[in-house]
């Protein structure tokens, strides 16, 4: 078992269903109270790992543990897990009040004490009032909102959310995105929270296990998935990234000098990364930390020249793709409001210079893809 | 718009047809009540004076009402079983990932293929070296395999029809197996379970075949009637008791399809 204030422990975890290795040899160690997500594009075993967690499925391989409690041989219906479903599975035949009650039958309450509790966690979902309601007369938000307060009023140890907002409509999705996150917060119960959109697991998220065929491929914060992504794969999948070629020269003080494709000598923060003179990597850089001048700026540091191909005015941010000689890519630049952008004028062709902070490259292994 | 574009198009042709294939259907069955009450032995017409003497007679008649009870004791009994085995067999084909439950199935829906006969004589054959005696529970026994496959059909699309995160939602929020059955998965497929019960009594009621071969000294009621044939005197009675059977079927049938609508609605997954 690892750290000390982890509460769900997946350790080793692997599931195959025949051929296919749904998820493979998954280490995650999630915290209580905690907001977690699992993201990765579809696919990837996301649904799959939840299911384990609240016993649907096996493990071929593996243990999961819940409060140090291995889970094994235990039924999802003894677990201490709850989970919001993404089709939400609202029971058609039992109205409101009777599909949130529905987790009570064993708490053996009174009449009252249940009513009680139903009006609690419908009040908790913003729904109060709905309680004698048809299931077939709510909207997938509403539809969305008594799903949880069902899960809730279990008083789960855990709740799981598989794409919980996946069906709902842009806004909509936003607003509950927020109430989601203060519920989880006021709550305090930990939340594992799939899904394969990468804004809305940075927007929720206390962390975030990336994953890709099966495999957790990094486990970090919002801003370590960001910034200091350990794959080319985890890169890409989060925002958008310029992938350069680059081979180490000398490597002292955490510091690691680099001959970049087309962008000539650079330097690289390692950051922990196994990283040895000679060796051919990757240089990733965000479009936004590149700047972009039209001028040739005077000083030293990192920069290259290069020509613009196309350019999109945002309004508060423009993009551009510059095309640098020796690069087989454009280089993708994120700059915010600039002077000669966005008044008509032709930018195709337009000589730029781009300069970077040499902490702002990111030093990656070459993914075999 | 004219008469609500291409689908909706008054068809002459097809109307016709319509109305030929109904008449067809509901003519043969309408004279049943036309001749029960009709004063002669003789099925025929002209009609003759109007009498209620066969239904009397019918009343009367205590080896008919044995058969009657024989019919709805058998078939009672058989859709009960059957749409029990129905449900166990239709949940696990759509539930769960068993292996080598397509072969499984296929020997299961053989009785829809094998012809009744064949079926008959080799359940006789089978009893008559087990030393069974031929009864009405041997019927009973006949009628259950040829009405399981229907069931199993009949309850399979009730299965398909709903979301089986359904059941794992109800296992989640705590309930064990028997609860979730009891909680969720009964009221879900209520409606086909009124359906495959009225579609295997129906198929139990008026089996012949199978009947026929095991049934000991009790009769069902078709092998009654088919007795009843060969005396034409009894011919008006036997019209009486099946005009009585006509009239309680549709009852059953309007019946159910009144239940069905009032039944809990189709599951929907969408959101919105
Ligand atoms: N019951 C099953 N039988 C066979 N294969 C399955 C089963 N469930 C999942 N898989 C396979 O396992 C892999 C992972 O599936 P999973 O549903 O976990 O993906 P996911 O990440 O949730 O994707 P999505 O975002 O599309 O929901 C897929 O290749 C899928 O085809
Ligand atoms: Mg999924």
């Amino acid at each position: 078992m690892s750290s000390d204030d982890s509460f769900l422990n997946i350790e080793q975890v692997t599931k195959r269903f025949g051929a296919v290795v749904a998820v493979d040899r998954v280490n995650i160690a999630i915290r209580t109270g905690e907001f977690f997500s699992l993201l990765g594009p579809s696919g990837c075993g996301k649904t799959t790992l939840l299911r384990m967690l609240a016993g649907f499925e096996t493990p071929d391989e593996g243990e999961v543990y819940i409060d140090g409690v291995p889970m094994s041989g235990v039924s999802p219906h003894v677990r201490p897990t709850n989970m919001v479903f993404q089709s939400y599975a609202i029971f058609p035949h039992l109205n409101v009040e009777r599909n949130v009650a529905y987790g009570l039958r064993k708490e053996k309450l009174s009449k009252q004490e249940e009513a009680k509790r139903v009006d609690e966690a419908l009040e908790m979902v913003k729904l109060g009032g709905y309680g004698k309601r048809k299931s077939n007369e709510l909207s997938g938000g509403q539809r969305q909102r008594i799903a949880l307060a069902r899960a809730l009023i279990r008083r789960p140890k855990v709740l799981l959310l598989d794409e919980p907002l996946g069906a709902l409509d842009k806004k909509l999705r936003t607003d509950m995105q927020i109430e989601l996150r203060q519920l989880q917060q006021s709550l305090g119960i930990t939340f594992v929270f799939v899904t394969h959109d990468q804004e809305e697991a940075m927007t929720l998220s206390d962390r975030i296990a990336v994953m890709a065929q099966g495999k957790a491929l990094q486990v970090a914060s919002p801003k370590d998935i960001y910034n200091r992504p350990t794959s080319m794969t985890v890169a890409d999948f989060i925002g958008q990234m310029n992938f350069i070629e680059a081979s180490v020269g000398q490597v002292a003080d955490g510091v690691a000098a680099l001959e970049a494709k087309g962008l000539g000598r650079m330097k690289a923060h390692i950051n922990g990364t196994a990283v040895t003179t000679g060796a051919h990597m990757i240089a990733a850089l965000r479009p936004e930390k590149l700047s972009l001048t039209d001028s040739e700026p005077n000083g030293g540091g990192n920069v290259v020249k290069g020509r613009i191909e196309a350019a999109a005015y945002l309004g508060d941010r423009s993009h551009f793709h510059v095309r640098v000689d020796g690069l087989d890519q454009p280089l993708a630049v994120a700059a915010p409001d600039l002077p000669f952008v966005g008044d008509g004028a032709k930018q195709e062709g337009r000589p730029v210079w781009l300069t970077w902070a040499d902490d702002s490259v990111i030093l990656l292994d070459k993914d075999t893809r | 718009m004219s008469a609500g574009g291409y689908m909706h198009r008054p068809n002459r042709p097809l109307m016709v047809y319509a109305i030929g294939y109904l008449a067809f259907l509901y003519m043969p069955i309408l004279l049943l009540p036309l001749f029960s009450f009709n004063d002669a032995i003789y099925i025929a017409f002209p009609l003759k004076a109007f009498t209620t003497q066969w239904y009397q007679q019918m009343f009367a008649n205590d080896a008919m009402h044995a058969a009657l009870m024989n019919s709805v004791q058998v078939g009672v009994s058989a859709s009960v079983l059957a749409t029990i085995l129905g449900i166990f067999g239709a949940k696990a084909v759509t539930r769960f990932r068993i292996k080598g439950v397509k072969p499984v199935l296929g020997v299961v829906m053989l009785p829809l293929v094998i012809p009744p006969i064949i079926m008959g004589v080799a359940l006789l054959i089978l009893l008559s070296q087990m030393g069974i005696p031929l009864s009405l529970i041997t019927v009973t026994v006949g009628h259950v395999l040829i009405c399981v496959p229907f069931s199993i059909v009949t309850l399979m699309a009730s299965f398909e029809g709903f979301d089986k995160s359904m059941e794992e939602a109800a296992a989640d929020l705590g309930d064990n197996a028997w609860w979730i059955f009891w909680r969720v998965t009964f009221p879900m497929v209520f409606p086909g379970i009124l359906a495959s019960l009225l579609l295997c009594f129906t198929i139990s009621f008026d089996e012949f075949i199978m009947a026929f071969f095991l049934a000991g000294t009790d009769p069902t009621l078709p092998i009654f009637i088919y007795g009843q044939l060969r005396f034409p005197q009894k011919l008006p009675g036997v019209l009486a008791l099946g005009t009585c059977i006509v009239a309680v079927t549709f009852t059953v049938v309007f019946l159910a399809q009144w239940l069905r609508g009032r039944g809990p609605t189709a599951p929907k997954t969408e959101g919105n």
